[in-house]
């Protein structure tokens, strides 16, 4: 299990949640990623596409104009 | 018994939300795709517009696969797809919106997603007579020939007003509980929409792409005039769904901020543009495109004085900081509304 980062600040939806998308697709199920966004849109869009997806929200925090998000990645066939 | 897969084009709205439990309440696995053009409407102008702030911030191809219970899959093809805003085999619509090159590109990308993923068929919302572009019954059969899908493309709100696809020759789905819909009533759709227990559903008016709305489009026609060819960067789309654009002169544009939310915006964008900024007011941030002169500068100024708080004063300091960092100082008078001719608003 590894912990990765993804940079989607000053992009605006849709784009993290297919940035958030494809990079999940690379990583084993266990591993962690760390997003940081701008745009408040990623508060319902990440979360939602986690929960179609079947992949784990474990948190979000904000701290001025950046949020981040923790995502647990789970594939079902991997 | 093998089940077979589908997969629905998803846009957000009613139809392809119904099209998808139609298909899925007949025992086949569906997953959803969904396109990103950089022309869609939700999302961007919503997170940008301070005064959008009580819409939900929501997108609603997520929500409607949320509502589906099924995978989404949201592909970047906004590349790609400025081949088919530039060069329409088939022409544009009312504005600049390609719709029929659209669809036909949309489906061709989810066959081949298809392919590359073992699904059987795709599925899409349309309806016969919904939209005077695109979804005609003639347009129809052209769909399904450009894109090559053929007859794996299935719609269901309209199936049975066409002929058999290969899911219904095949056994894969009952044709009879498909439906026949057509035209641009959306009672029909409204009525499924409750018999299958959706209370609520996205509406956008007017479609879901900004090449369909006059303004929009305006600008980008006057972008392609004044640069003298039809290109684009997203970054070029993604500036003219924000501010104020004013043209004084063809060899320079204004955007101008219109509020909190669209200043944030711009920000991001400052350093590749002359921008202005009013200095002894509260105003709003105005990035300035092309090649302006030091006149020209001077009239973007006084315009940009006339839509901060110093606009009743005679004078008003404005910054002007240029792409290499520097910067100078204007003492300008605001320029009085009647000034500014109707024909410079994009």
């Amino acid at each position: 299990m590894s912990t990765h980062q993804l940079n989607a600040e000053n992009l605006l939806c849709p784009m993290p949640v297919i940035k958030t998308q494809d990079k999940i697709a690379g990583l084993e199920s266990g591993d962690i990623l760390e997003v940081t966004c701008t745009d408040p849109g990623v508060l319902s869009d990440i979360p939602a596409w986690c929960r179609i997806n079947g992949h784990k929200l474990l948190g979000s925090e904000q701290s001025g104009r950046i949020i981040t998000l923790s995502i647990e990645a789970i594939h079902e066939d991997k | 018994m093998t089940t077979r897969k589908a997969v629905a084009l998803i846009s957000g709205g009613l139809d392809s939300l119904l099209a998808a439990r139609v298909i899925q309440n007949q025992g086949i696995h569906v997953e959803g795709i969904n396109f990103y053009t950089g022309f869609c409407v939700e999302g961007h102008t919503h997170a940008i517009r301070k005064k959008d702030k009580a819409k939900p911030k929501r997108n609603n191809a997520l929500w409607s696969a949320e509502q589906l219970s099924m995978k989404l899959h949201i592909i970047d093809i906004s590349e790609e797809y400025k081949d088919i805003v530039i060069n329409p085999k088939h022409g544009y619509g009312a504005h600049l919106n390609p719709c029929l090159d659209c669809k036909i590109f949309m489906v061709q990308k989810a066959l081949d997603w298809a392919n590359d993923n073992g699904f059987d068929f795709i599925i899409t919302g349309e309806v016969i007579g919904q939209r005077p572009k695109s979804q005609r019954k003639e347009t129809m059969p052209i769909i399904a020939r450009e894109s090559g899908a053929d007859d794996r493309l299935l719609r269901p709100l309209c199936a049975q007003n066409l002929p058999a696809t290969l899911p219904e020759r095949e056994g894969w789905i009952n044709r009879e509980q498909l439906h026949g819909f057509s035209g641009r009533n959306r009672k029909p759709q409204i009525e499924l929409a409750s018999q299958l227990g959706f209370e609520e559903f996205a509406q956008p008016a007017g479609g879901c792409c900004f090449l369909t709305d006059e303004a929009y489009s305006k600008k980008l026609a006057d972008l392609w005039q004044f640069r003298g060819e039809k290109r684009y960067e997203l970054d070029d789309i993604m500036l003219l769904k924000i501010g104020r654009h004013i043209r004084p002169s063809p060899n320079f544009k204004m955007i101008v901020s219109r509020e909190e939310g669209e200043n944030n915006f711009l920000e991001g964008y400052r350093k590749q543009f002359l921008h202005l900024r009013t200095v002894n007011h509260n105003g709003p941030l105005t990035l300035i495109d092309g090649e302006p002169d030091a006149d020209d500068i001077e009239l973007a100024a006084r315009i940009a004085a006339r839509f901060s708080q110093g606009k009743q004063e005679t004078n008003v300091q404005v910054k002007a900081t240029f792409p290499d960092g520097q910067s100078k100082i204007l003492e300008v008078e605001p320029i009085i509304p009647t000034d500014i001719p109707q024909s410079w608003y994009i």
